[in-house]
């Protein structure tokens, strides 16, 4: 008896791909680098709401659902475990089988581990070299997944059909000869890239895919083939429909050629045959390359066939100077081109009565266009910022004119309302507040600034002077959120009867309704998760008929917030101190002899080469602080984003360029290596290699919860020999920043109006400071600690952390306490060394900054300490000699139990 | 002798026969709390009643009688009385530290047994057990978290490595990954099994038996018979079937079905029926014989023996029904 050979997947019921079997469909958006909500919710744990997503996907007829926690921010290997397993409790969406997709073999491996249908990894490849990828293909046939394989070697990404056939033929022969692969459990992606973009390599790409299709069919027998198809009509984004055109010929004749699966949105596929002919046969030339001129020709009609009243991008001539005055403001606005604007601005006021009625008129139309196209998501931040420049220059222009008109008849213009903004006491972050504040006077919202380091007293004086309507408070660092709650204390002991908006990278909805709006009741708190909210936040909060309903609604929301965690606060199970130590990582001191550094003490680094620094910049959280979320430099190629995306890089890298030439930022850092032992959870430092003399005693809290695998409780000194081990070991310290000489340059920009310039300079700063760190490690390893003289690793495996030894800071999850970075300054005394000094709240000046611990043991690893319980504060606040009561408030973030 | 090779050009030849229930052996022994402990485990500190796989150490002569009776009754196959002897499971009896000594035991009394019955014309195989564990992967040990679990893969598949390679070290020909009611547990099992494979430079046929728990057609985890081959597939196995849980009425059409997917041979041992008001399974050998003779005229079966409640008694009725069927076509 014998069957057809398929490919066998399962999850709660059996999924079966053969020859015969029809395109199959593979849901994207449980993927957080694909989609921001997906992202958000994994990020604020909203495990609920995520697997909601899941199941939506399965609902409207994914087949197999793609999982990817692939995100900087989040800890991958923990959160697919703990996705995959709550998924596993949801019979609707597990029925189908999981591809589980990560860069990251761990976090793949992890996955693998948890499902107990048959799925597929996504993905492998040759790209390390054969020995790795038979390593990982040997390992996903023991878990027993099918297994997807990049068209990527040594060489890099295949792009001709040559190449794509080449590579996958010998990925193929390797696994069906070498490991013994089930042919038909191999699927080979060989990779779509866009056509028409104008460049003419590029013409021929979905040829190639097609044809390597077709002879990876033809002659790897039982393989599948499957790719991402939005990429192929990349540069039509904007005009759906003729990228949906460009989708249904590709798949079309890909299918034809043997394509048997793909990332595809379905419910956005144009069927071939319903096509219009003419736009039919010209995007049909274009996919099948047939003459030079193909891609102009389809660019000649392709306006006939925009659907969502998008102009398409590539019309950059500049016709439109021809239009008529207001039109071309409202152009220049949405464009965000500053290039005409005074002279444009001339013009309308002249036109004009009055030259409020300009700001009133055409100005604000187009800015209410830019709101309206913010808000549904067809225009992205960066765009708005560069919309806010124009606007802010245009209103500078006619600011003298109107004062003269103020004097001559007394009028006033009408703003939505006038919110104050500041960045608490202690912290000094401003980016994401900067990008609200612009947001907002987008919108014709009147924003009083207070800048950073602001006192409570000092935010409610000026907002009851400047009679505003609204407060917005904003920090990054966790102490900023103890400041929120005392700002809200406050508002309500001296009765001011105002609505707060809180916003920032720690701050939160549970935060806020388990900690601010218990404290204020005189008016409504909301927190603002990105600056996209925030002009409905305040519209709302400002308005005479929404507001009762939307206050109500937030109101209900927060309750419903804390009676869950009322109920639910306890789920987490802990462990006693004691208990939690037994169970510490175990680590054979025998096995491992520490390297001695190179030196030991203190070395500083002044006016650093930038040069040196911008190879190892991670750019992904580059586009997360302008709120696109991506991965980069996957995001460049992202269908709805991409586009945006690559303006902002070039924008980036064309000031990083200026940067550095005209040294606009100063780079300084300070490092230091110590003689160490742990004691307990504490580490000693000691003035020499005789270790007698205890120059500093570094404080670690341990993980408390509970684990229910064989996973350790860990804490940062087990990462250090123990001092009766008689082991000699080391620790380091490093604070470095690029932010010196910065305010000069955006004083310079705020000066100018030019709010992106600003912000995209801050933006980079921190960028710099991160590569810094990162660089800094680099050297510490390689030359100074020396422990991996001969490490040679790329840049992606840098940001991927694949070195030895770890460099967690102060206040971050493997040490939450803030307080720690004062025995960090008293050890580099970077006040000194570096031109850096620390708030009261432990927030580092200039504010690109890095500082921390180097810890250079091989299994010294990153995790989170939460949940921690009062025996350990105790017992941590003894160690500190610090009182309880202040260990709980600097501490308060990772608490396991109500103060 | 190649155990492995003989086996597989057996299964082309006849149907054949695995052995019965040890349980329900053990219970007509009627042994007290002294016996279970013999002298070894007489201070033991909790009760060891019930614990059957320790009799592989305190009452070797049993379980030998018992192995004797089903190759007497004409068993080809034998399992090995280790149904719950890895670590994580003797811990409730304190015992996790013999998981190692009692798995050898297991298999060392079934090799004994099957090479007192072996000839050239029917050579006895022994099938070394891997239990499904009580503890289970990809099931939430409490109702207020779902994600929770009682045991990781990586703790089930060190625990398997330890029994694989005992019962490796006492001789069987065969391994058996059954009554799998948690397919994550048996995909645990397998890597494990494979590993040792590897890492030992050996390597054994695998029988694959899954758990179908009730009339919804599913395992305890959810899953249809197909899904379930699916998910194991790449184990290769020798054969793949079903037991437990169901007599041969019930269990019936997942047996039909497995035979209709099944790439590899099938394998089936039902229950002697569904347990009564008393808890004790009905089904005469004769009864029980005639149903496994019909799924063997209709091509459904490579391997077929009985689960709780059978005996000798019905694997001998079983053997005689089966002897001359044609087995199921393999490729």
């Amino acid at each position: 008896m014998s069957r057809e050979v398929a490919m066998r997947l399962s999850g709660l019921e059996p999924f079966n791909i053969n020859d015969q079997s029809l395109f199959v469909n593979v849901g994207e958006r449980t993927n957080v680098t694909g989609s921001a909500k997906f992202k958000k919710l994994i990020k604020e744990e909203d495990y609920e709401a995520a697997l909601e997503v899941a199941r939506q996907q399965v609902e409207a007829g994914a087949q197999i659902i793609d999982v990817n926690m692939d995100e900087g921010l989040i800890d991958a290997e923990a959160v697919m475990v703990t996705f995959l397993n709550l998924l596993a409790s949801e019979p609707d969406i597990s029925r189908v089988p999981i591809m589980i997709d990560s860069s990251k073999w761990e976090v793949i491996e992890a996955g693998l581990k948890c499902i107990q249908g048959k799925g597929i990894v996504n993905s492998i490849s040759l790209k390390e070299g054969e020995q790795q990828f038979i390593e990982h293909a040997k390992l996903v046939m023991r878990y027993g997944a099918a297994v997807i394989v990049m068209a990527f070697d040594e060489q890099g990404q295949a792009d001709t059909k040559a190449r794509k056939v080449e590579i996958c033929t010998r990925a193929y022969n390797i696994l069906t000869e070498q490991v013994g692969f089930a042919p038909e459990d191999i699927i080979f992606d060989p990779n779509i890239f866009a056509i028409a973009t104008g460049i003419d390599e590029h013409n021929n790409y979905a040829v190639d895919f097609i044809e390597a299709t077709r002879e990876i069919k033809r002659t790897l027998p039982h393989a599948k083939v499957s790719g991402g198809v939005s990429n192929v009509s990349f540069s039509f984004r904007g005009n759906n429909p003729v990228r949906e055109a460009i989708h249904s010929v590709f798949l079309y004749h890909a299918i034809n050629a043997g394509m048997d699966m793909g990332i595809v949105n379905a419910g956005q596929l144009a069927i071939y045959e319903d096509l219009p002919t003419d736009l039919r046969d010209k995007v049909e030339a274009v996919v099948l390359n047939t003459h030079p001129g193909a891609t102009e020709e389809l660019l000649a009609i392709a306006n006939d066939y925009v659907g969502d009243g998008k102009q398409a991008d590539r019309q950059e001539d500049l016709e439109w100077r021809s239009w008529e005055i207001n039109r071309r403001l409202a152009h220049a606005l949405v464009k965000g081109v500053a290039e005409f604007i005074e002279a444009d601005t001339e013009e309308a006021r002249q036109a004009a009565d009055k030259p409020l009625e300009v700001i009133e008129g055409p100005l604000m139309d187009g800015m209410n266009i830019v709101g309206d196209l913010f808000g549904s998501g067809k225009m992205f931040l960066p765009q708005v910022v560069k919309s806010a420049r124009v606007m802010k220059k245009a209103v500078a222009y006619l600011m003298p004119f109107i004062e003269e008109e103020k004097l001559n008849s007394g009028t006033v213009s009408e703003t939505q309302g006038r919110i104050i903004m500041a960045t608490v006491k202690g912290d000094v972050h401003d980016i994401g507040k900067n990008i609200v504040g612009v947001v907002l006077q987008c919108n014709n919202f009147e924003v009083i600034d207070l800048g950073v380091m602001v006192p409570a007293e000092q935010i409610l004086q000026q907002a009851k002077e400047h009679d505003c309507d609204l407060i917005g408070l904003s920090g990054l660092i966790t102490p900023s959120l103890d400041e929120m709650v005392h700002m809200a204390k406050e508002m309500q002991r001296q009765e001011i009867h105002l609505p707060l908006m809180i916003g920032g990278a720690t701050t939160s909805k549970v935060h806020t309704a388990l900690k601010i709006e218990p404290n204020f009741q005189l008016d409504q708190v909301v927190h603002v998760p990105d600056a996209s909210r925030a002009v409905g936040v305040a519209q709302n909060l400002l308005s005479a008929d929404n507001k009762s309903r939307f206050s109500d609604g937030i109101k209900e929301e927060y309750e419903r917030i804390r009676v869950e965690r009322a109920k639910h606060g306890k789920v987490h199970k802990t462990l006693d101190i004691k208990a939690a130590r037994a169970n510490k990582p175990q680590i054979d001191w025998s096995e491992h002899q520490p390297e001695r550094p190179r030196f030991l003490g203190v070395k500083s680094f002044d006016d650093y080469d930038l040069n040196r620094l911008v190879e190892r910049i991670d750019w992904t959280p580059f586009f997360s602080a302008w709120e696109l979320a991506g991965r980069y430099p996957r995001i460049l190629e992202d269908e709805v984003i991409g586009g945006e995306a690559k303006k902002l890089l070039a924008d980036g890298q064309a000031m990083l360029e200026q940067i550095i030439k005209e040294g606009w930022l100063e780079a300084r850092g300070v490092i230091g290596l110590f003689a160490a032992n742990s004691v307990g959870d504490d580490i000693e430092l000691y003035r020499d290699d005789d270790r007698a003399e205890v120059v500093k005693t570094l404080h670690h809290l341990r993980q408390q919860d509970k684990k229910n695998n064989t996973q350790p409780n860990y804490c940062l000194s087990d990462f250090v020999a123990p001092k009766d081990s008689g082991v000699a070991d080391y620790l380091g310290a490093f604070a470095v920043t690029t932010g010196h000489k910065i305010e000069a340059k955006v004083a310079e920009f705020e000066a100018d109006n030019d709010d992106y310039q600003a912000i995209m300079l801050k933006v980079l700063a921190d960028r710099l400071a991160e590569a810094f760190a990162e660089h800094m490690h680099e050297r510490v390893r390689k030359e100074f600690w020396a422990y991996q003289p001969d490490e040679s690793l790329d840049n992606d495996a840098l940001i991927r952390e694949k070195y030895r030894g770890i460099r967690p800071a102060p206040g971050y999850p493997a040490c939450p306490d803030h307080t720690e970075k004062q025995a960090l300054w008293e050890l580099l005394q970077p006040e000194q060394n570096a031109g850096m000094t620390i708030t009261e709240s432990f927030a580092m000046l200039p504010t690109a900054a890095v500082s921390g611990w180097y810890f250079a043991h091989p299994q010294a690893r990153y995790f989170s300490v939460r949940r921690v319980q009062k025996d350990q504060v105790e017992d941590y606040a003894e160690r500190k000699g610090m009182d309880l009561m202040t260990t709980e408030r600097w501490l308060a973030p990772v608490l396991g139990y109500d103060t | 002798m190649s155990s492995s090779e003989d086996i597989k050009s057996l299964l082309r030849e006849r149907i054949l026969v695995l052995d019965g229930a040890m349980g329900t052996m053990i219970q007509r022994a009627n042994l007290q709390e002294a016996d279970y402990r013999g002298e070894r485990f007489a201070d033991w500190a909790s009760p060891l009643k019930g614990m059957n796989d320790l009799l592989s150490l305190t009452q070797p002569k049993l379980i030998r009688d018992i192995h004797r009776a089903y190759l007497e009754a004409g068993a080809d196959i034998i399992e090995t009385n280790n149904f719950n002897a890895t670590p994580s499971d003797l811990v409730r009896y304190g015992l996790q530290d013999y998981a190692h000594e009692i798995n050898l035991e297991a298999a060392r009394q079934a090799r004994i047994c099957a090479d007192e019955f072996s000839s050239d014309d029917k050579p006895r195989f022994v099938a070394g057990v891997l239990g499904p564990n009580q503890k289970t992967a990809s099931v939430s040990v409490d109702v207020s978290d779902p994600g929770a679990r009682a045991i990781s893969f990586d703790e089930l598949v060190e625990d398997y490595s330890l029994a694989t390679r005992a019962l490796i070290e006492g001789g069987v020909d065969l391994i058996l990954v059954e009554t799998i009611f948690d397919t994550l547990n048996a995909k645990a099992a397998v890597f494990a099994v494979q590993t040792v494979f590897e890492q030992d430079a050996v390597e054994l046929p695998i029988m694959i038996s899954g758990t179908i728990t009730d009339q919804s057609g599913r395992t305890l985890t959810g899953q249809i018979t197909e899904a379930f081959y699916n998910s194991l597939r790449h184990a290769r196995p020798l054969t793949i079937g079903l037991n437990c849980a169901l007599g041969p009425d019930e269990l019936r059409q997942y047996v039909q079905e497995m035979a209709r997917i099944s790439e590899v041979g099938v394998s089936a041992h039902p229950n002697a029926g569904l347990p009564n008001e008393l808890g004790e399974y009905d089904l005469t050998p004769e009864e029980m014989a005639e149903h496994l003779e019909e799924w063997a005229q209709h091509g459904f079966l490579n391997i077929v023996g009985g689960c709780c409640g059978s005996t000798p008694e019905h694997i001998r009725a079983i053997a005689d029904a089966v002897a001359d069927k044609r087995p199921r076509e393999l490729a």
